[in-house]
Order: C-alpha cells, then sequence, then structure tokens
C-alpha cells in the first residue's frame, strides 16, 4: 500500500492548536470522544491533518492507527484539504448511467490524484457526489459553482484549462 | 459456583452461569469452529462462522460470546447451522488469495481446514471481484499479505489489547476494508516491537515470519563456513509441537541431533549466553545498588521489549541494563573466544540463532551488536522456520536419537534453562545476586513468588540486610501499567523483569502456532513454562555462576564481571525513538 500521507504541507496556526487542544480536553474523558474530537477538528481546519491526528493521539492515547481506521470508516471526515476548485462528480444512479465513471477516471488521471484528495498546488480537489437533481443534464459535474452537463470525457480538458489561472 | 442447565443438541448439561455456549459445548465434547474469536483478546463476534441454533432465538447466534441461560435449547449442527457456516466460508474465500500449496501456513491454517471440514469445494460458485494488495515486506521480522486475510482482526487486538501498541488497525470500510498501518505506511515506518504476536494469533498466512531459511542452507552448503548454531532456552519445550508431539514436550536431545544432522559445525546452547546474562546482569545490579546506579534496573533480554522502552519510554532507557540478551552474548562469544580457542577468522563464522522471537531478527540487525567487528549473530531464526529446514532436511525429527550439545558453549545450568518463561531471568538474578551479596550459598533455590502466568509479580527479598523489591510483567499492555506505576512514583522497585511477550518466550511471537480452538481452552504459557521448570529441577548445577564454562571464560578471556573487557563484548547501547 502506497504511503497516504496528504501532499499538501500543514499550515495550522497556534490558535488553531490551542482550539483543538481545548476541545480534546473538554471531550476526552466522556465516552466515546473520538468522535466529537475529530468532528470539531475538522471544523477547526477544515480537514484532517495528520499532524492533528498525531496530537490528537498523544493526548488521548488512542492509537494513530485506530483512529486513521475511523476517520477513513466515516465518509464525514477528508484527509486532505479542499482545493482552491473543488470539482465534484455526480456518481448518481442517473449521471452513471450515462458515463460519469469514466468522466471520474480521466480527472483522476488528469490531475494525478485520487477522488478525496487535493493536487500538491492546492489548486484543484477532487470528489464524487450523489444526484444534485441535475439529472436531465447527466452526466454532471461541478467546479465550486459552475455546473457542465451532458460531458464526454474529452471535454475535461477544455473545462480544467478554464481554471488554468 | 453458580450453574445453569441447558441442552445441546438434545444433551441435559449442567454448565458454570457464565459460560458462552461455545465454552459449554465445549465442555461436552463440541467443537464449535470459530475465526475472529481469541478468549480474552478478541471477543467481538464478528466473522459469525461459529453460528448455532437457540430455541426461540430468532436467528442464528454466535457462540462465541452468546452467554448461556437456564432451559437454554442449542443446537451446533443442524443443516441451517452448517449451510450457514458454509455460506459464510464461501464468502470469505470469494476475496481469498487461494495460494494454499506452498502457503507458509499450509497444513496449519485454521481456515483451509474449515474449508475442508466442510467440503467449500466450488471454486467457480464463489469466484468473485477481488483487491490487490502489495506485500508488505518492510518490517525485519515479518511479511504482511492482506490477499490472505480474513479481516478477524485477531492481530489487531494481539497488537493493541495484549500489547498495548496498535499500530495497525481496519482501515477504510465495506469492500475496501483491510488491516493496515495508519496513513498506510509500511510496518517499518511505525512503532511496531517486532514481537510477532500477531502473526501467532493470525488464522492464516496473511501474516508470517520473514523466512531466513536459505540463508541458513546457503552458509551450511559453503565449505569455507564454519558454521554454529546456538538454540534458546525455550525451544526445546515448543519445537515438538510442529511434529505434532503433546504441548510442553522437551525435545532438547532430538533438537540437537537433528541440528547436527543438517550439517551444522557446532550445536551449542544460548542457555550458556542466559548463564553469562546473569553473570554480567547480576553483577551490575549489585554495582548499581552499591554505587546508587539508576534504579529500577530492568532487564533488557527481551527485543521486542527493549524496542518498546525506547519508543514509549525513551525517558527510561538509562534503566535498561546495558547488557546484551543472551543470543547476542553467545554471538560475542562465539565469535571472539571461540573463533580465537579455535584459530578461525570471524569473518568466517557463521552463527546462527534458533529463537521463539520474530523480534530477534530485528536485534541481529542493531548497532553495537558486533564485538568482532561483524555481526554477534548472522542468521535469526524461528522455531517455526527450524522445523521447516528439519522437514526439509527429511529428518523423522520424532525417531531421532537424544544427543548432547557440543561443549563448551553448550554446557550451561537449570538458571539458564528458565530465561524461556516468564520470571525466570529474575530467578536466575537472585540466585546469582543473593550469594554473590551474602555471601552465603541459598538453602532454596526456587523462588517461588515469581514463577507462574500472572501479569504482574511482585516479591520483596531480604538480602544482606538490605529490602529488595522485584517485580515480573510479561505482555507489553502490562509493562505499559506497571512502568506508568513506577513512573508516578506510586510503586518502588529495585529490579524489574519484562519479557514482552505473555508468559515469556514460550509464548513468543516465533513460535509454533497454535490453533485458536487449543488457544482459547488450553493455557500454553503454562504448558511449556513446566518443561523448562522441569529440566531446572533436574539439572545438576542450577546456579550460573557455578557454570564450570563461565568460570573458564572469566579466568581465560573476560576477567571479572563488569570488566572493561567484558563491557566491550557483552554490554550494548540503545536509541531514542518517537511513536509517530
Amino acid at each position: 500500500m502506497a504511503n497516504k500521507k496528504c501532499a499538501i504541507p500543514f499550515t495550522g496556526t497556534p490558535e488553531q492548536e490551542e482550539e483543538l487542544m481545548r476541545v480534546i480536553h473538554e471531550h476526552k474523558e466522556e465516552k466515546g470522544f473520538l468522535m466529537p474530537i475529530l468532528q470539531k477538528a475538522q471544523e477547526i481546519y477544515g480537514y484532517l491533518p495528520e499532524e492533528v491526528l498525531e496530537k490528537i493521539a498523544t493526548e488521548t492515547g488512542v492509537p494513530m492507527a485506530e483512529i486513521y481506521g475511523v476517520v477513513t470508516f466515516y465518509s464525514q471526515f477528508a484527509l486532505n484539504p479542499k482545493g482552491k476548485y473543488k470539482i465534484s462528480v455526480c456518481l448518481g444512479t442517473a449521471c452513471y448511467v450515462k458515463g460519469s465513471g469514466a468522466v471520474y477516471n480521466r480527472l483522476q488521471q488528469k490531475l494525478g490524484i485520487q477522488g478525496g484528495e487535493c493536487t500538491p498546488d492546492g489548486k484543484f480537489s477532487l470528489e464524487a457526489c450523489r444526484c444534485i437533481g441535475a439529472c436531465g443534464l447527466a452526466p454532471v459535474i461541478t467546479v465550486n459553482d459552475d455546473v457542465y452537463g451532458r460531458l464526454e470525457v474529452d471535454d475535461i480538458d477544455d473545462i480544467l484549462a478554464k481554471y488554468a489561472e | 459456583m453458580e450453574t445453569v442447565n441447558i441442552k445441546i443438541n438434545g444433551m441435559p448439561l449442567t454448565v458454570p452461569k457464565n459460560s458462552t455456549i461455545l465454552e459449554a459445548a465445549r465442555s461436552a465434547g463440541i467443537d464449535i469452529p470459530t475465526l475472529c474469536y481469541l478468549k480474552e483478546i478478541n471477543e467481538i463476534g464478528a466473522c459469525r462462522i461459529c453460528m448455532v441454533e437457540v430455541k426461540g432465538a430468532k436467528s442464528l447466534v454466535t457462540a462465541c460470546v452468546y452467554p448461556v441461560n437456564e432451559g437454554m435449547e442449542v443446537i451446533t449442527n443442524s443443516p441451517k447451522v452448517l449451510n450457514a457456516r458454509k455460506l459464510t466460508l464461501e464468502l470469505i474465500l470469494s476475496t481469498h488469495e487461494r495460494k494454499c500449496l506452498s502457503c507458509v501456513r499450509s497444513g496449519s491454517c485454521e481456515l483451509q481446514k474449515l474449508c475442508y471440514d466442510y467440503k467449500v469445494d466450488d471454486e467457480t460458485y464463489f469466484e468473485g471481484e477481488k483487491i490487490h494488495y502489495d506485500i508488505d515486506d518492510s518490517a525485519a521480522h515479518m511479511y504482511r499479505d492482506n490477499n490472505k486475510c480474513i479481516l478477524c482482526r485477531r492481530c489487531v487486538a494481539a497488537c493493541s489489547k495484549m500489547q498495548g501498541i496498535g499500530v495497525i488497525d481496519a482501515n477504510e470500510r465495506g469492500f475496501s476494508t483491510h488491516i493496515g498501518c495508519a496513513f498506510e505506511k509500511d510496518l517499518a515506518e511505525t512503532s511496531c516491537v517486532s514481537c510477532g504476536q500477531c502473526i501467532v494469533a493470525c488464522p492464516t498466512g496473511a501474516l508470517s515470519e520473514k523466512d531466513d531459511t536459505q540463508a541458513v542452507w546457503d552458509a551450511l552448503h559453503d565449505p569455507n563456513k564454519h558454521v554454529v548454531v546456538h538454540t534458546a532456552p525455550s525451544i526445546r519445550a515448543t519445537l515438538g509441537e510442529a511434529f505434532g508431539l503433546p504441548i510442553g514436550t522437551n525435545v532438547k536431545g532430538k533438537m540437537v541431533d537433528a541440528l547436527r544432522r543438517l550439517g551444522f559445525d557446532k550445536v551449542f546452547d544460548t542457555d550458556f549466553g542466559a548463564d553469562l546474562t546473569i553473570m554480567e546482569e547480576a553483577n551490575e545490579f549489585i554495582e548499581r545498588v552499591k554505587n546508587g546506579g539508576k534504579l529500577p534496573m530492568i532487564t533488557s533480554c527481551s527485543p521486542g521489549w527493549v524496542k518498546f522502552c525506547e519508543h514509549y519510554y525513551p525517558d527510561m532507557l538509562d534503566n535498561l541494563s546495558s547488557c546484551k540478551s543472551p543470543q547476542q552474548m553467545s554471538g560475542a562469544i562465539i565469535k571472539t573466544y571461540y573463533a580465537q580457542k579455535m584459530g578461525i577468522d570471524p569473518k568466517d563464522i557463521v552463527c546462527v540463532s534458533i529463537m521463539p522471537c520474530t523480534a530477534k531478527k530485528f536485534e541481529v540487525k542493531r548497532d553495537f551488536q558486533s564485538a568482532a567487528g561483524v555481526p554477534d549473530v548472522d542468521i535469526s531464526l524461528t522455531t517455526r522456520e527450524l522445523a521447516r529446514m528439519i522437514n526439509r532436511a527429511g529428518l523423522l525429527f520424532n525417531e531421532l536419537p537424544d544427543e548432547d550439545f557440543d561443549s563448551p558453549l553448550g554446557d550451561s545450568t537449570g538458571a539458564g534453562a528458565i530465561f524461556g518463561a516468564t520470571g525466570g531471568v529474575m530467578e536466575a538474578a537472585l540466585r546469582t545476586a543473593v550469594e554473590t551479596l551474602t555471601g552465603e550459598e541459598l538453602k532454596k533455590l526456587d523462588f517461588e513468588e515469581v514463577r507462574g502466568t500472572k501479569d504482574i509479580k511482585e516479591a520483596t527479598y531480604q538480602v544482606a540486610g538490605m529490602d529488595v523489591n522485584v517485580a515480573v510483567v510479561s505482555g507489553l499492555a502490562n509493562a505499559r501499567k506497571l512502568l506508568d506505576d513506577v513512573k508516578a512514583g506510586k510503586k518502588n522497585y529495585h529490579f524489574i523483569e519484562v519479557m514482552a511477550c505473555p508468559g515469556g518466550c514460550v509464548n513468543g511471537g516465533g513460535q509454533p502456532t497454535q490453533p485458536a480452538s487449543v488457544r482459547n481452552f488450553v493455557d500454553l504459557k503454562a504448558k511449556r513454562a513446566a518443561a523448562l521448570y522441569e529440566e531446572d529441577r533436574n539439572m545438576p548445577l542450577r546456579k550460573s555462576h557455578e557454570s564450570p564454562v563461565i568460570k573458564t571464560l572469566y579466568s581465560e578471556f573476560l576477567e571479572k564481571p563488569g570488566s572493561h573487557k567484558a563491557h566491550e563484548i557483552l554490554h550494548t547501547k540503545y536509541v531514542k525513538r518517537s511513536v509517530y
């Protein structure tokens, strides 16, 4: 298995760390403390960087492997930050039968990242999403608030080029 | 004891109130298959292979965790039950890499046995999509092959619950679920201590020791190499299991003969190295007590424990004895004293050790373990690998004659023999330290208080007008409890023995595997340890300092325990490591 360390450098501030420590100490004596701590940590940082999980592991005594297991189990947790441009590919039923799987694969290939990850320059993040209610346009992707529909795999290059700046 | 009356397969039974269906059935001679269940370690009822019918229950229940109650009627072998188990096996096999012919666990695989018993044979029926996982061979001591993993989580529980470490867990979910390290790191990048308890917990071939037998064959076939082997105290108490002998059979004589037939030039006993460890360690302890050195002193024989201390208690490294382990002391003396005596260049000696332990494979590669400028020990094999070599050489182990170790480094005392059980090092050290401090002969050599398989053992001995507080702990989760108490000032000891594996080396991660159906009902630790205490009882010499070989070694070569030369050859250093 390849190391899944996030390609984006950690840029946490002392204020964020102070807030994280407050959250950890507020919850760590409770039963089932890990979930609320992880949820609030994600609110503080926008995602769950390795450095933050390490802090939680050290402060709570829960092994990092166990925390990582929980984080990768629940889809609500993100190990990568969102990019400047957040690309969502609809893998809902209608889009999927119209070929959004191939679109998704092409995007992963073009960006050199897996779904759920962010490009090392912080520009694009990619994720799969469920039906966004635009089935008439299937297959659909969104880039931030822009919607692109009735896509072919070969349209991807042109779309990405629009966000080159 | 409170009991309840139940019926299993129509048979009326009276069983203890708190037993599970699995335990109740076992007491009536009925084996219910299990895969994920390990008593007191992994009781999660996850694999669903132990399903049984309970009258009145709306579905099948898991026998491993389901408690009995008054009037309960259980059926363990109805068509419904048998079909459910078969289906579960088919589902497991649908993602399992079925390279059974040459798998390291072929013949001892718990999944293979069940598939045979339940005649799960139609591969086309359950062939399904598989995810291919790369094998993690990064660590010095083991392979992790997720393609053979059945997600029972016995390894996860052994690592986190038994050893208090937790470097592996279940990552992701659903079909993508797999056992791995955080951030999918390689095992070598984590704080894994190489104890191998995950390997002996694994029901299949997903986890296995690194097989170093080819390197030994190559050395044995090289006419320019003088190949010496030495075997750890516990191997004689466990090797027989690999050849179907009862647990706790002492096979010392056959083992020595087998090693000689394999072609080793000399067959020595690590018990000698254990005696030597006691000389140095008892001396170090006395020096620390007399000169106000760092106390408590903690033993350093167990390389899994040493690495654990380096990762998790780096501030306590000064408490660790600086003595090398018996494996390394034996190797160091073979490459220095023995090489000189025999007139052999240490570079031409290949020193092989047979160990109960996978962490020994890590230990041989550590720094500060090469007294003669070459590694003290070249290759460390587990008990399982030795059994494999014996089989490949076509030796009918159970029919071999009993032979004795070679002199001089095969001669040892009962003190060396008991090193293989928890409390053994402490007892051996006390026999020598007490006599040295008091100058009087001990009336009773048995320090019963430090024997047995209890997690933590404590005792106080009056020695030369001083109260000596000792503690013995095995299993790293237990060690963590004890060390935290020491650090918090709640406990005040002078001397602590720590063994990484619960029960000590007899239950090491390199020992023959026993299926859960045995492990859950037999105290392996106690049975194997009994063989070593019996050996000790029957030895003419039972104190390390009375060994003639040890005496000669010091007078001819090392001068005295703790001498400058002894330090150069027999002592080592440790390094601070981080957890993440």
